[in-house]
């Protein structure tokens, strides 16, 4: 039965002992303990956030990167593609001016080719003239040389005329 | 030491003190009674104002523990009064069972020693009235073995936990070393799990203490209790007025700290009509004492039981008068052993949660 039972004596040590371990641990070891412990927590929590805010800061700045290289690229392209263009036209404005003078170049050549064939056929005729004009004297000599050259030259014109 | 060398050490230990014990075991039992495992037993559940060591129950080693009374002023000397004192034997005249007693010598003179219990006695001895005795006790503040232990759970506990606090403030917040890093967890544990868990999360922090204080007290003091020598082996937390003391606790933190909601719920259960409220609050009262009484006889029957439950089986050995029984009885002792391990640990959380979890309800603001 006295198993049961509450002993007086062993309450009061009990009580006492565990009054001031509670009150000894409370103020001793338990505030300590804690406290260290939730300081820690804090610095950690505080170390990982500064962590992924580092992390986001860095994902931002690459992002921006990325858009500032992306930018300097289309650019690039742009300006590439203009220049391109503006090549072409060059070329294109080079070689119809070229063309042109060619053209010009060649017409007036032509031009002078004319003018000269013009002036070589008329002094050409000029002396087959006088050429003609010396042969036919010659001949005319010739056949006037004799008289009887000059009547048969005579006949012949008359036969000419007869028969028209 | 290593691990293995501690336990090596740990059955060596035991195995001495058993065959030892076997042998004063038979030498005793030739010139005295038949060995008694339910005497045996609840002798060692008790408490006592001796501290057996070895040897037969009279004549073996024991520490004499002082006797404190409190009789007409205050008295102290040695149990040693009682235990090597004169031992009177009375024999029930109705049902013929005899007790035996010891009268005190010496600054004991006037009292007597009949089961653990201090009585005055009348005219040189006791009167016996149905196998008890109906002299009047002094008030008895004895060291007694359950107080030695606490004594020793106590400073234990001062030791450690100061060793753990002197670690934290020498070396400010940083990770946990030595015994710092294996109880930091469990700490932690009593703070989250206990605490926070079931206690409003604006609140819990003025729990914390009590509550570390009380998982640890139980704790170290039930493992205390399986170490089977010096200064283990007492069955302190099995001692049904220290759980009563820390069920009594609980109860006072809860009361202390309950605000009008919990009152509220006890005396005007909201919902309930009036007329059923007349069966209700005689019943919510009643629930008040009834949830602390359970955290009281838990803890005691677990603690006990263990005790009981490896006590027998060592007694295996004795009732055979054999000591090959110890094949099969330390083995099983051991198993039982390495399981109250677990329910030291059990018990200690067990009491602590539901200790937070009455103080939770008791600061419970109403949601409804």
């Amino acid at each position: 039965m006295d198993l049961i039972l509450p002993d007086l004596g062993l309450l009061f040590w009990t009580a006492l002992v565990f009054c001031i371990l509670l009150f000894l641990l409370a103020k001793f070891a338990w505030k300590p303990i804690l406290s260290a412990v939730n300081a820690r927590e804090q610095k950690i929590t505080e170390a990982l956030e500064l962590a992924e805010k580092t992390r986001s800061e860095m994902q931002a700045l690459q992002a921006e990167n990325d858009k500032i290289l992306k930018e300097a690229r289309a650019e690039r392209d742009n300006i590439l593609k203009e220049a391109k263009e503006a090549a072409n036209q060059m070329i294109e404005a080079a070689k119809s001016k070229s063309k042109t003078e060619a053209d010009k170049i060649v017409e007036n050549a032509r031009h002078t080719i004319n003018s000269e064939k013009a002036a070589a056929m008329a002094e050409l005729k000029t002396h087959v003239a006088a050429l003609s004009l010396e042969i036919a004297e010659k001949v005319i000599r010739g056949e006037l040389a004799s008289d009887d050259k000059q009547k048969a030259l005579a006949d012949k014109l008359v036969g000419d005329i007869n028969m028209n | 030491m290593t691990l293995s060398n501690l336990f090596k050490s740990f059955l060596l230990v035991i195995l001495t003190s058993l065959s030892y014990s076997a042998v004063f075991a038979n030498e005793g039992h030739k010139e005295e009674k038949e060995f008694n495992v339910g005497e045996m037993i609840m002798h060692h559940i008790k408490d006592a104002h001796e501290w057996h060591l070895f040897g037969p129950e009279h004549g073996g080693t024991s520490i004499y523990l002082p006797v404190i009374l409190l009789d007409g002023g205050l008295k102290t000397f040695s149990s040693s009064n009682f235990y090597h004192g004169e031992q009177v034997e009375y024999t029930d005249a109705v049902s013929g069972e005899s007790y035996h007693y010891m009268l005190g010598t010496g600054p004991a003179e006037g009292y007597a020693l009949f089961h653990e219990k201090i009585y005055k006695t009348e005219e040189g001895k006791l009167h016996f009235e149905e196998g008890h005795p109906h002299n009047a006790k002094p008030l008895d503040f004895s060291i007694t073995k359950n107080v030695l232990s606490l004594f020793f759970g106590a400073i234990l506990i001062l030791v450690i936990m100061f060793s753990i606090a002197g670690f934290y403030k020498k070396n400010g917040a940083v990770a946990p070393k030595g015994i710092a890093k294996f109880l930091e967890p469990i700490i932690i544990m009593v703070r989250d799990d206990i605490a926070k868990a079931n206690i409003d999360k604006h609140k819990y922090k003025k729990y914390v203490p009590y509550l570390l204080t009380i998982f640890f007290f139980i704790w170290l003091n039930n493992m205390l209790g399986l170490v089977p020598f010096l200064p283990g082996g007492a069955n302190l937390t099995g001692n049904i007025t220290v759980t009563f003391f820390l069920a009594c606790c609980t109860l006072i933190v809860t009361l202390i700290s309950a605000n009008g909601n919990y009152w509220k719920h006890i005396f005007a259960t909201p919902g309930v009509p009036v007329p059923l409220l007349i069966i209700m609050i005689p019943i919510e009262i009643v629930g008040i004492f009834t949830k602390p009484f359970a955290l009281m006889v838990r803890l005691f029957a677990n603690i006990t039981a263990g005790h009981i439950i490896i006590l027998a089986l060592i007694s295996i050995i004795f009732i055979n008068k054999n000591v090959a029984w110890g094949g099969l009885s330390v083995p099983m002792a051991l198993f039982i052993s390495v399981l109250e391990l677990l329910v030291a640990f059990l018990q200690a959380f067990l009491f602590s949660m539901l200790s937070a979890l009455f103080i939770g309800a008791a600061v419970e603001e109403a949601h409804h």
